[in-house]
């Protein structure tokens, strides 16, 4: 078990892995990925039932990344945990790379669903949770979803069906960073509130800090423990945590540092990690 | 002259799936509030925990079956050909067909045919949406015995399958015996050498009649059912525009896209022939008894035989 420093520590070198895919890349979802870093630390590190060695393994926990655009932070995580090599990230968007620019399961190691189409994901792992209870499996199912992403019909369509199967062991993750591409979420088409939608759809419903590792911990146990019900965690977030000039921007949804930008933003991350490292 | 037995691809489909479901235990069905008229509600009765109902919701039943397909179970998503194909395109496109999983969509009351209930249920264009999604296959059954052996040959097949099925009773045709399915062929049902009819569902057993009519005129057509879309048998049809000189293809189903455009498309490469589509021309269907809108749009026997007169 990682303590609360080794996970943000690890968590770091993912934001690290993030910058540097995307600006290589030239082109790449930062903003977003960066938000939901700590919690793709803590899925891969400490929550989910998985082997890197063996990503097809039957019985693992499976994770599909509803919000496919930001790949970026979930092939940083796979690397940091070790599906392929860190080195490989640069080649994210390159052609002839296996990191597609949006989530590939027939190339990538540790990717259980392809993704990218806004909603759709969140019904494939509700596909997967059935599966499971079909079978009798008791691998657990998580899928992570933008609060942009949940203005797509679909995403209820899925939610209504695992509410009304009971799908307790699928755990929906909604990383509320407020921003989507054309301006703030409430301002272009307010999904609020978030968590009494998801309770109307027989949801459990936990809302917490998506940078405080004591409440993703919490949270992911609660889930865990809940019987009856799907989870949904409302995860508030900040967009682009942790690189200064991109916390809160929504013109940091799609782009990528230039050299100079980079150079700042990976300045801000060392200066994170150093400190980290002292404590 | 005995009465010929009658029976619509849909009701095929459910008593197929029905009497596959012990031989395949991973066989699982999904349906979006349509069990009665697509069928499947043959299969729950047989095995009422494998049949889902996923409500009036068909993008996310499209999606609930591609992250089944990735845990091993092989489950055909079911309902009205103009849902899956139409307004599930682009989760059958992205969830099912880009990452090639093992989901197999059984589509009713696809083309004309469905009748009353009108043009905005009548879907002409589901085979060329399908047709267009890179490794899906796409077939479309004549008859109730064929209608049985697609399913079955989709599920021995390993990826994405688009099975067409109609609404309407339709003589069965291919109760012969030694009758042989595979996947990709097509089957010279009647042998001729002034022209080619390429038909695909139940406009086969109207070219057939068709044919009839035009023997009685002197006028020797082959026909090919073709229940195989994607892959095409272009070898069988090459060879048939070499042979007959001229290809006639029936569909119930609009004229771009579907087998007519298919068929161009192997010709074009390989042995460029005249090819007279007929089908639905770039217009919508209207409500009417099955038969009576058929005829009106000239996919009736008769029909058939008076655009290939014309033509020739």
């Amino acid at each position: 078990m990682m303590d609360n420093r080794q996970l943000q520590i690890t968590a770091n070198e993912v934001r690290k892995g993030i910058v540097s895919a995307v600006h290589s890349a030239k082109a790449g979802h930062p903003g977003g990925s960066l938000s939901a870093a700590d919690i793709f630390t803590y899925l891969y590190f400490e929550e989910m039932r998985i082997d890197p060695k063996d990503p097809k393994k039957k019985d693992r926990d499976r994770f599909v990344l509803s919000k496919g655009h930001v790949a970026p932070g979930m092939y940083s995580v796979l690397a940091q945990r070790g599906y392929f090599p860190k080195e490989d990230l640069l080649t994210l968007r390159h052609l002839g790379s296996y990191l597609q620019g949006h989530p590939d399961m027939k190339h990538i190691p540790g990717v259980d669903m392809s993704s990218g189409s806004l909603g759709q994901g969140i019904s494939a792992a509700v596909g997967m949770a059935l599966g499971a209870r079909l079978s009798g499996d008791s691998y657990r199912v998580y899928t992570m979803l933008g609060d942009g992403e949940i203005e797509e019909g679909q995403v209820w369509e899925a939610a209504m069906f695992a509410g009304h199967r009971k799908l307790d062991n699928l755990c929906v993750i909604v990383d509320n960073n407020g921003l989507q591409i054309d301006g703030a979420v409430d301002e272009v088409c307010s999904p609020y509130p978030i968590d009494k939608k998801f309770e109307a759809f027989n949801f459990h419903v936990i809302s917490i800090n998506a940078h405080d590792f004591d409440e993703i911990r919490s949270a992911f146990q609660e889930a865990r423990a809940y019987k009856g019900k799907p989870t949904c965690i409302v995860a508030h977030s900040t967009k682009g945590k942790g690189v200064s000039f991109m916390e809160n921007q929504c013109s940091w949804h799609g782009v990528a540092p230039n050299d100079e930008q980079y150079a700042v933003a990976m300045a801000d991350l060392e200066k994170v990690g150093e400190a980290l490292c002292q404590k | 002259m005995s009465e010929v037995k009658k029976i619509a691809t849909r009701e095929s489909y459910g008593n197929a799936l029905a009497e596959l479901g012990a031989e395949y235990p991973e066989l699982v069905v999904l349906d979006a509030d349509l069990a009665a008229a697509t069928k499947t509600g043959i299969f729950k009765k047989a095995f009422p925990d494998r049949h889902i109902d996923c409500g009036i919701a068909e993008c996310n039943m499209m999606g609930i079956a591609a992250g089944l397909a990735t845990t091993g179970k092989i489950p055909f998503a079911s309902t009205f050909a103009m849902f899956a194909a139409g307004r599930a395109y682009e989760q059958v496109r992205n969830a099912i067909g880009y990452p090639h999983l093992n989901v197999k969509i059984g589509a009713t009351h696809a083309g004309l045919s469905v009748g009353e209930d009108g043009a905005s249920h009548q879907c002409n264009e589901d085979i060329a949406l399908m047709r267009t999604i890179p490794g899906m296959v796409v077939m479309c059954p004549s008859d109730d015995v064929e209608a049985k052996a697609c399913v079955r040959a989709a599920i021995e097949h390993d990826g994405p399958v688009y099975i067409r099925f109609g609404r309407l009773a339709v003589p069965v045709i291919n109760d012969v015996p030694g009758y042989h399915f595979e996947l990709g062929k097509g089957v010279t049902l009647r042998d001729g050498g002034d022209l080619t009819i390429v038909a695909t569902g139940l406009m086969v057993d109207q070219s057939l009649q068709a044919a009839d009519m035009l023997e009685a005129e002197g006028i020797h057509a082959r026909v090919i059912n073709i229940h195989t879309i994607k892959p095409l048998d272009e070898a069988l049809i090459v060879k048939a525009a070499k042979e007959t000189g001229k290809i006639v293809t029936v569909e119930e189903h609009s004229v771009i896209g579907g087998l007519g455009s298919a068929v161009c498309e192997a010709l074009c490469k390989e042995y460029p022939a005249p090819v007279v589509r007929l089908g639905v021309q770039d217009t919508f269907g209207e409500s009417g008894p099955a038969m009576q809108v058929l005829e009106k749009y000239g996919l009736d026997a008769k029909g058939i035989f008076r655009s290939i007169k014309e033509a020739l």
